[in-house]
């Protein structure tokens, strides 16, 4: 049976079109970072486009342990917080010795500063995976955070430790001080952070960091110490996360102890998993739309984290694998052509829908202003918390709204059934 | 010659249950040496004790010469002995592709690199491609390991096993729960792929054992009682009593 034809299949990898189409998006994601401050060019837009941007390496870095070697976290933002001391104390020491290192070198820092911590608690922390790890990391993270108070002279105490950006040796003629060149400073470390975290997954350690994820007992009999596999990932996780911290300083011109505390590490996990974190670019939906909303709700409204929680808990059970999930479900629709029998169904559940999520915001927010009277104000709507007509719409919106949406998301589970089958006797669909 | 596996004397104990009790076992290099016994014998345990999943309470083991017992499943897999395992352990979430390309990174050296694109790595990628076509699964190449077909699992099982190359080989029981024409096609990949090396296999099916090993052992509760050519086991009275008996008739 073995012959010559069962010799060496010729296997290449990708198809021809796959690598075009690769860097192609990369190209189209660098250029749109260099294009969006001017189209965005007012100073709030610039300050959130580099705040995503801070938040996206952030993500990106954490993604490295919970989707890629899975390993649940819940002090990534120590290594963040670090590397913004880290940058800090640099640019502080560039300024007063006079080095000749300008302000875009600084992020390396901050990512030094992650990275020989990762390096140090990294080796302890990675014996176990699971519960041990999370708890571990937990405990890692509130230990940083309560010393950022204590020791004074590394972490400023509750002030922190702050610094001028300007003050650094010029590079191309640009002191950033405005946030506009910040802003190219971020999306250059940004692309560049990207990268090198993308390239990783595709390195042998990348694919191994998987394998452990997937079943670290198999590992250890195809010759790999579990143990070392996860405490690399940490390192690498540790660095870019520094390497965001040290863009944060950069921003802020301030480093202090929120940056490594627990609600810094919630939302990093919160981005994380809410973008999807079975896929590269999940992250970095996540970061994108979290810190819009961080910044968006945060003005209109004082219950914003409880927003926070009910897409989070929404995300987890309906969509576990978050919003990079949502859109890669439809793949194997579109390519075998089945996805326009679906999307009627979505356009049918998108009223129902919306009337649901207007009743339950009305609800929340009567509840959250009742005592203080304060007027809520729903896309152009004004509703009074002491009224009974807002108590009666809100209580329709939500009873009449989950009662007809649930018919409509019905008939979108029906047609996602039919166009599957389609997708899967045409083999696009395991 | 230097046994390719020497078990001497172990003893493994389960709190107060003595699960494996003085078992000796030798496995000469090159041989298919097969154990058969009941269920709830010791034999996936003793897997476990050579390949290192577990630790012996007491007594030694060797490989090629070099005591191994009390060394890491890694460290044990990278002197060159391999094992698959009773209930199908693969990485359920990567392609079929990526779980036998994960099983070929150390033994080409590979390691735990991060500087290199493994997608450009030819001799992995003709290993990998090289293995996949033996265990009929290159038309499966980037189904996720999860979604395959039970007895596909069992070839990939035996797959990952093979991928590195080792020269020590032991498969439980791959062909638990296949149908007789699976049975028959997986008995033949393993004879052909475990050419020129020296194989341990679990196997309850008679007929395979019988027509594949070069050597037997029986174990019972345990302990090896009777160890022999096909033909040695066969008429060995112990082994009548003991097991073949009921078996046969
Ligand atoms: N980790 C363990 N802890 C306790 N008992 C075990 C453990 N592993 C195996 N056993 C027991 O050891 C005996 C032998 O199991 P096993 O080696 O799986 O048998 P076989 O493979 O021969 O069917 C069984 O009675 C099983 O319950
Ligand atoms: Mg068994």
């Amino acid at each position: 049976m073995t012959t010559a034809t069962t010799s060496t299949p010729n296997v290449t990898g990708k198809p021809a079109g796959g690598n075009l189409r690769f860097y192609g998006v990369w190209l189209i994601g660098v250029i749109a970072l260099i294009v969006l401050p001017m189209i965005f060019s007012s100073g709030g837009s610039l300050t959130s486009f580099s705040l995503i941007g801070i938040a996206i390496v952030f993500a990106l870095s954490y993604n490295i342990l919970l989707g890629q070697t899975g390993l649940l976290s819940f002090g990534h933002a120590v290594h963040y917080g670090l590397g913004g001391f880290a940058a800090c104390h640099m640019m502080n020491a560039v300024t007063s010795h006079g080095w000749p290192v300008p302000l875009p070198f600084i992020p390396l820092f901050g990512g030094i500063g992650g990275l020989v911590f990762a390096m140090i608690i990294g080796w302890v922390m990675t014996k176990r995976a699971g519960t041990v790890f999370a708890m571990i990391s937990l405990g890692i993270g509130e230990l940083v955070a309560s010393s950022s108070l204590i020791l004074r002279s590394v972490f400023g105490g509750e002030s922190g430790v702050t610094t001028d950006r300007t003050a650094l040796p010029k590079m191309f003629g640009w002191t950033f001080g405005p946030q506009l060149q910040v802003y190219y400073l971020i999306a250059f470390w940004l692309v560049l952070s990207a990268v090198a975290m993308y390239a990783l997954t595709r390195t042998p350690l990348g694919r191994i960091s998987n394998a452990v994820r997937d079943n670290p007992e198999r590992v250890q009999f195809i010759g790999y110490d579990p143990h070392v596999v996860r405490y690399l990932a940490f390192c690498f996780a540790g660095f870019f996360a520094g390497i965001a911290g040290g863009l944060a300083a950069i921003n802020f011109e301030i480093a202090n102890s929120a940056y490594l505390g627990a609600i810094q590490s919630g939302l990093v996990l919160f981005s994380t998993f809410i973008g999807g974190t079975a896929y590269f670019f999940g992250p970095i939906l996540g970061a994108i739309l979290v810190t819009y909303l961080q910044l968006g709700l945060t003005s209109v409204t004082s219950v914003w984290q409880l927003y926070f929680g009910i897409i989070f808990i929404g995300i987890v059970m309906f969509s576990p694998g978050g919003i990079a999930g949502l859109v890669m479900m439809h793949r194997p629709l579109v390519r075998a052509g089945t996805l326009w029998t679906v999307i009627p169904s979505y356009l049918v559940a998108i009223v129902p829908t919306a009337a649901l999520a207007f009743g339950v915001i009305l609800t929340i927010e009567t509840i959250a202003r009742y005592s203080g009277g304060d007027a809520i104000n729903l896309f152009g709507i004004g509703f009074k918390p002491t009224s009974p007509v807002t108590w009666i719409s809100a209580a329709v919106l939500v009873v009449g709204g989950a009662f007809v949406a649930r018919v409509t998301w019905r008939r979108i589970a029906d047609a996602w059934d039919r166009a599957a089958t389609v997708a899967r006797d045409r083999g696009y669909l395991a | 010659m230097t046994a390719a596996i020497e078990v001497r004397a172990v003893e493994k104990r389960f709190g107060n249950v003595g699960i494996i009790r003085d078992l000796n076992l030798c496995v000469v290099p090159g041989e298919r040496h097969a154990i058969i016994g009941p269920n709830g014998a010791g034999k996936s345990t003793t897997f476990n004790l050579i390949s290192g999943h577990i630790k012996p309470t007491s007594g030694e083991v060797r490989l090629n010469g070099d005591l191994i017992s009390g060394l890491r499943p890694f460290e044990i897999n990278r002197r060159g002995l391999s094992r698959s395992f009773q209930v199908t352990n693969v990485f359920a979430r990567m392609t079929v592709w990526e779980n036998v390309r994960c099983a070929v990174l150390w033994a080409t050296g590979h390691r735990y690199a991060f500087w290199k694109n493994v997608d450009s790595l030819p001799e992995v990628r003709e290993r990998t491609a090289r293995i996949l076509d033996d265990i009929h699964l290159t038309h499966r190449r980037d189904v996720p390991a999860g979604l395959l077909t039970y007895a596909e699992q069992r070839e990939l099982e035996i797959g990952i096993t093979i991928a590195s190359g080792a020269t020590v080989v032991m498969l439980d029981e791959p062909t638990a729960g296949m149908s007789h024409a699976e049975t028959e096609r997986a008995v033949s990949l393993i004879r052909r792929l475990t050419e020129g090396k020296t194989l341990v296999i679990v196997e309850h099916d008679m007929s395979v054992v019988f027509g594949l090993a070069d050597r037997i052992s029986v174990l019972v509760y345990g302990h090896i009682i009777a160890s022999g050519t096909p033909e040695e086991i066969r008429r060995d009275p112990k082994v009548k009593e003991a097991y073949l008996g009921e078996e046969a008739h």
